[in-house]
């Protein structure tokens, strides 16, 4: 006995000496290892918000030039004789008189030099095709003003816009000058007078689209994806909540059920655009529902986003602690008592928020929606679900495939109301988490 | 082996009760009778089947997945597992207290109402009010949370939490009220508490607690039950099986020397 101490007892000391140093060196190789760990995740964390924000300085730039659109002072007098109505002033006439003529004229009365017939049209090419209609709501609005003579902003044609913007050369002689020497001299006199001017772009917001970029709105887009999203918010939501809550809650765990889970689970991940086909095959062409009409696009997208809102809320029940469930059975609860009065409640807030990202997610669909027609040109603002009408990924779709180069930035403008749209849908997705959080 | 069985006063009785959990069989043929206006206590090592005895009586294993039963085991003479027999009118009569504080993440007030509310036991709002009020004085917390009933259950104490609890069940008015080791998530205070809130109890309710406290058991308890492997070794006055148990493993377990 004593013999195996003193063996033992001598390098006990040069043991724990010999292991400190062991475990020192290895020490030095641990915190290196975190040290590069860090680094990697630092590294992987600054290139993500640098290719953000590229990408949202790049949308930016271009698109903040969209919010404002030039527009030429003119006074347009409102001659009777000059819209080609007389004496008549009923809606019908009202709405079909001559207002092109009136910018015309007031283009005419501003250059009286002006004089032949090809210099005239040239004029005239500095106004926008359509800066007629804002007199056509002005008179509508009152058609007192008929017989006065009024200055007005009016809408410049979109070559002169990108000119005054910047995009497009106005020097005599350089590449690409979309204007004669005659208009250059024009748009001079008129900038030296203080009647040429950049203003908020109104229309960017209040029409529908257009074949020219000045006129282009997206009004109806942001109508037809409220239609759309609305439609999906009411399939979506019961039927996404009712079937979360009777697989978690209420179904056998059997092999029915598993199947039925991986097939959902498997749903979320099909790609959008086969819905858009299932659409197409079943609401358009079995249903015969109208075509482009933001109904189907609606049922389309509930179709995409029911899987992503079952997932969300299973995972929301899932969270709700047993305990809850077993204190209100305990007390004589029923299953269904239990599931309103406990259960879903403190569930809630999960399959809001599920439920607003998987909005979100339809709201920035686009391919689904082309396979159903939602693609077409359409200048209306949709009064209902049934009537035609475009959505704003599509608007985008669209803009970003016109050749003028005035839908260069109309494009960018219409990404930033999506991600403004996205973003609030985000925001709200927060606020109600954190207002319906409950601890237990 | 079941020394004492008081014959026609039993409340709740077990005959031949077999439990499986899938493939697992957890209790083996348990006779043992639950007398009235007793506390009786189940102990034993962990797994020995104490709890799942436990939920039988308020059927709290039907929400067991795989969970089946065999035997018969009645409250008053009237079979539990009996088809015909709703489970809601079974634990309107069977009230649980559980292991851990699970106070509703509702109001203190509201926490108490459920149980009346659900089962429609008052009439109108005044009626609740006496019902909450009465069962929070019985759990003796009413003095602690009267000036604060519309707060949060969650943002009492733990002690208080299960004081809450033992309130709720109280107010569905029950004959019966289980505990599944219910100060194992407690401090001593909090636990000695719930103790004489036990003792007290015992007049007007038949109250079964699973308890791996032996000093607990021998606290709070006139009838021990000893569960071991899934079998009942023995049962008896809590005094006798504390002081002279008649098997050797009960001897052991009670001594420490395994469990």
């Amino acid at each position: 006995m004593t013999d195996m101490a003193e063996i033992t007892a001598a390098p006990a000391a040069a043991q724990a000496a010999a292991r400190t140093d062991v475990i020192a060196r290895r020490l030095a190789r641990r915190h290196a290892a975190e040290r590069r760990f860090r680094a990697i995740g630092i590294g992987a964390v600054v290139v993500s918000v640098a290719f953000l924000g590229t990408l949202l300085f790049n949308i930016l730039s271009n698109g903040f030039g969209a919010l404002l659109q030039t527009r030429i002072l003119l006074d347009v007098a409102f001659d009777p004789a000059v819209m080609d109505i007389g004496e008549r002033r009923d809606a019908d006439s009202l709405a079909a008189a001559d207002y092109g003529g009136l910018v015309k004229a007031a283009m005419a009365a501003r250059f009286p030099e002006v004089a032949s017939r090809g210099e005239k049209r040239e004029l005239n090419a500095l106004l926008s095709n359509g800066a007629g209609d804002a007199l056509r709501r002005m008179v509508q609005d009152d058609p007192r003003i008929i017989g006065t003579t009024r200055p007005i902003w009016l809408i410049a044609s979109s070559d002169l816009d990108m000119a005054v913007k910047g995009i497009m050369p106005r020097q005599a002689g350089a590449e690409g000058l979309r204007f004669s020497e005659r208009q250059l001299a024009w748009i001079g006199k008129l900038e030296a007078e203080g009647a040429l001017a950049r203003q908020f772009n109104t229309r960017l917001f209040t029409a529908g689209d257009s074949r020219e970029p000045e006129l282009a709105g997206l009004l109806g887009a942001i109508v037809g994806s409220a239609f759309s999203l609305g439609i999906t918010l009411l399939i979506c939501f019961p039927i996404g909540v009712a079937t979360a809550v009777y697989l978690e809650e209420f179904a056998p765990k059997n092999r029915w059920t598993d199947l039925i889970e991986v097939n959902i689970n498997n749903l979320a991940a099909v790609p959008s655009v086969v819905f858009g086909l299932l659409g197409l095959a079943i609401f358009l062409n079995t249903f015969g529902l109208p075509r482009s009409a933001p109904l189907v696009g609606g049922l389309v997208l509930a179709l995409i986003s029911l899987p992503t809102i079952i997932i969300a809320g299973r995972a929301a029940l899932k969270a709700v602690p047993p305990s809850i469930r077993q204190a209100a059975m305990g007390l004589g609860a029923s299953k269904l008592q239990t599931v309103t009065d406990h259960v879903l409640p403190l569930a809630m807030p999960g399959m809001l928020t599920g439920t607003i990202l998987g909005m979100a997610h339809a709201l920035g669909e686009t391919a689904p929606l082309l396979m159903i027609g939602m693609v077409a040109f359409i200048v209306d603002i949709p009064a209902g679900p049934l009537d035609p009408a475009a959505v704003l990924p599509v608007q985008v779709y669209l803009w970003s495939d016109s050749p003028e180069r005035g839908f260069v930035e109309k494009t960018s403008a219409a990404i930033i109301v999506l991600l403004v749209f996205l973003s609030l849908m985000n925001l709200a997705a927060i606020w109600l988490r954190k207002k319906f959080e409950r601890r237990w | 082996m079941n020394q004492y069985i008081p014959k026609g006063t039993a409340k709740v009785s077990a005959r031949g009760l077999d439990v499986f959990y899938g493939d697992k069989q957890a209790l083996h043929h348990i006779d043992l009778d639950i007398a009235a206006g007793e506390v009786t206590a189940l102990i034993g090592p962990s797994g020995c089947g104490k709890s799942t005895f436990l939920r039988c009586i308020n059927r709290m294993n039907d929400l067991v997945e795989g969970a089946r039963v065999s035997g018969t085991l009645t409250l008053d003479g009237n079979d539990i597992h009996d088809r015909r027999l709703d489970v809601v009118q079974l634990r309107a009569r069977v009230g649980m207290v559980f292991q851990k504080p699970n106070p509703f993440p509702k109001s203190i007030y509201e926490n108490v109402a459920y149980g009346p509310r659900i089962h429609g036991l008052a009439r109108d709002r005044a009626e609740l009010d006496e019902i909450v009020m009465n069962s929070l004085e019985k759990a003796g917390l009413l003095a602690e949370v009267e000036s604060r009933l519309s707060e949060s259950g969650t943002s009492l104490s733990g002690g208080q939490q299960q004081r809450l609890c033992i309130a709720r069940a109280i107010a569905v008015n029950p004959e019966v009220i289980l505990m599944d080791e219910p100060c194992s998530a407690l401090d001593p205070i909090a636990t000695a508490k719930v103790e004489e809130l036990i003792d007290e109890l015992r007049d007007n309710y038949t109250i079964v607690i699973v308890t791996h406290s032996m000093q607990q058991a021998a606290r709070v308890s006139q009838r021990t039950a000893f569960f071991h492997l899934g079998k009942l070794i023995e049962v008896g006055g809590t005094e006798e099986i504390f002081t002279n148990p008649c098997e050797p493993l009960t001897q052991g377990y009670i001594t420490g020397r395994f469990g």
